[in-house]
């Protein structure tokens, strides 16, 4: 028997959780649910961002959420570098090959930042790291919330960009029907390194809004690469409002999954969740489009 | 069939008579070490090679192997030699559930790929937690030298074992080339439709094939820890095997039958390379393999087998020598 007194502070942890795990997602969705890239290198990437905000704090005492006006141009533009001219040139147009640049490229950035970095795990102190505020019987860490706010912010600017602007159309154009879109004008290269461009910037966001409270190693983008594919793929490919609320969902399953089965079982239930959608809804659960 | 066969038996008497001609520990070591991660690659290459399914998660039948292997010999008391058959029926076995669930529903392409790490991924978290794995401490073997024991005082031992196992692979692969099984097996890669239409059963095929692959990745397993005697959840079920098998298949040339042995040679001699010129800098050699499998797939996605048969193509062309 569970009474709400530990159930309601597992839930709004996990909700907030939920929603650093969407911040990552958000970026995945473009690339992955719009665009059918499977980009392997995106925990990697984020490695490289949390690196970033690391250095930015450790040697010019940045502080991380002021870090966010650098670190999403750079993570847009080493997105856009990296599509452009490592990615695109690999595909040879089949989805195998980029699964396999992506592999690489996540092995590369991994191990040079062991080369650089020793297997150091590193944090930093802000004066807010270990602040919380009271919810109701729930006392929840402020960098959580300020994720929180993060990630509807960024889910919502993503929308905004797909929805209204020409750049949105012309991703959606190109997602649908690639040749057509290329007789229409459209530079498919330069839409999908823009696509990528800001997938990756997103995670250069989820950096800054992580770091306060979260740690960087080389390793650290592991945890979450099929953490991001699964809520992509529970959100349904490409929706962003399903990420976020896929997002929210994993981060519960984690919560009440530690608090049920013990801190290392606990994550089970994010990867069971994730081959039970791909098997019976791989549309996912929020996604209407086949 | 037959040159296949031929070329087979040649290149096991040349390994085979590797520990004899010579006593260095090093070259052993690494002739050991390529032929084992010659086995994942061709394991991978059964199922990736030919069947076009790629898997990024064979480090969950390598790891119910090696666990087999080990839990078989401590907790049942059966000898090593048994134990290896039963590691390779449960890999088999574990193969089969995936594989039926993933191909009933129709998994293909990435979707495949992130089934089977996410299956790899429950059985680590689940090694992780369970009494009978040894959890997060992990299983040792007891060393007890004998060749009954399938534990070999000198290196020599464990090189003859490690090359049997990659004869039996490269003899399945031969078979599969030439049988109607893997004709099947191919058309399904090639064009799963054009396939069903002629009257091949696509479900059937991969079946077969992940079967195969996960009996061959199992036995990989079990020779693991018989070597290092050691296994834990990280290394029986974590992400780098699955890669280390196929790396080693793709930057050989998958679908092929020595694409698998030479990319483990090719790999491992830059390994050893990157080594003696750079000393033991953690990660590096890992940076150098991550940046040959971007250019091998870049400018030779047919990998080092299909990229040397082009280049003799074009020699021919040219009025060069005639093989």
């Amino acid at each position: 028997m569970f009474d709400l007194s530990i159930l309601f502070p597992a839930v709004l942890n996990g909700l907030t959780t939920g929603a650093v795990y969407a911040l990552v997602a958000l970026g995945l969705t473009l690339i992955y649910g719009v665009l059918h890239i499977i980009n392997f290198a995106h925990g990697a990437a984020l490695m490289v961002a949390l690196y970033g905000v690391y250095f930015l704090r450790a040697q010019f005492g940045l502080d991380p959420y002021l870090a966010l006006p650098v670190m999403v141009p750079a993570m847009f533009a080493l997105g856009y570098g990296l599509q452009r001219v490592v990615i695109n040139r690999a595909s040879h147009g089949k989805d195998e090959n980029i699964l396999l640049v992506t592999l690489g490229l996540s092995i590369v950035l991994e191990n040079l930042a062991l080369l650089a970095f020793r297997s150091d795990t590193r944090t930093i102190e802000t004066a807010y790291t270990l602040a919380t505020v009271p919810i109701g019987p729930a006392m929840i860490a402020v960098p959580k919330l300020a994720a929180c706010a993060g990630a509807l912010v960024a889910s919502a600017v993503l929308l905004w960009i797909v929805r209204r602007t020409d750049l949105g159309r012309a991703i959606r154009a190109v997602a649908r029907e690639k040749h057509g879109a290329r007789l229409m004008g459209i530079n498919v290269e330069h839409v999908y390194a823009m696509s990528f461009g800001i997938g990756l910037a997103c995670l250069g966001a989820a950096a800054c809004f992580l770091l306060p409270a979260y740690y960087v190693n080389p390793l650290v983008g592991n945890g979450f690469v099929l953490v991001a594919f699964t809520i992509v793929v529970l959100g349904g490919m490409g929706s962003f409002a399903g990420a976020l609320l896929g997002g929210l969902l994993i981060g519960v399953v984690e919560s009440l999954g530690g608090l049920w089965l013990g801190e290392s079982l606990g994550q089970i239930g994010i990867f069971l969740i994730f081959i039970a959608v791909l098997l019976l809804r791989p549309q996912g659960l929020f996604g209407a489009r086949a | 069939m037959n040159r296949d066969l031929l070329a087979i038996a040649a290149f096991a008497l040349a390994v085979a008579v590797l520990p004899l001609a010579s006593g260095s520990g090093v070259l052993l070591n690494l002739a050991m070490t390529v032929l084992y991660a010659a086995l994942m690659a061709q394991a991978w290459n059964l199922l990736g090679g030919y069947g076009g399914q790629f898997s990024f998660g064979h480090a969950l039948f390598f790891g119910t192997g090696a666990y087999a292997q080990v839990i078989a010999q401590l907790q049942w008391g059966l000898n090593p030699w048994p134990a290896l058959a039963l590691a390779v029926a449960l890999a088999a076995g574990v193969g089969l559930f995936v594989g039926a669930l993933s191909f009933r529903y129709g998994l293909r392409g990435s979707y495949f790929a992130l089934v089977t790490l996410a299956f790899a991924e429950v059985f680590r978290v689940t090694a992780l937690s369970v009494p009978f794995t040894g959890a997060g401490v992990g299983l040792m073997l007891p060393l007890r030298a004998a060749p009954a024991n399938m534990q070999f005082a000198s290196r020599a031992g464990f090189v003859w074992l490690a090359l049997a196992l990659v004869v039996i692979a490269l003899l399945l692969t031969a078979w599969l080339r030439h049988s109607r099984f893997g004709a099947c097996l191919q058309a399904v890669r090639d064009n799963e439709d054009a396939a069903r239409a002629i009257g091949v059963d696509p479900f059937r095929a991969k079946l077969g094939a992940i079967a195969l692959s996960a009996a061959l990745m199992g036995a990989a397993g079990a020779f693991y820890v018989q070597v290092f005697q050691y296994i834990d959840p990280g290394i029986a079920f974590g992400p780098h095997t699955s890669v280390e098998a196929l790396v080693a298949a793709i930057v050989g040339g998958m679908g092929t039958l020595w694409g698998p042995v030479l990319g483990a040679l090719t790999l491992h001699l830059l390994a050893e390379a990157t080594r003696n010129l750079f000393g033991n800098l953690p990660g590096l050699n890992m940076v150098i393999y991550g940046s040959v499998l971007v250019l091998i797939v870049m400018f030779a996605p047919r990998g080092v087998v299909g990229t040397g048969r082009s280049v003799r193509g074009l020699w021919a062309r040219r009025g060069g020598p005639h093989d």
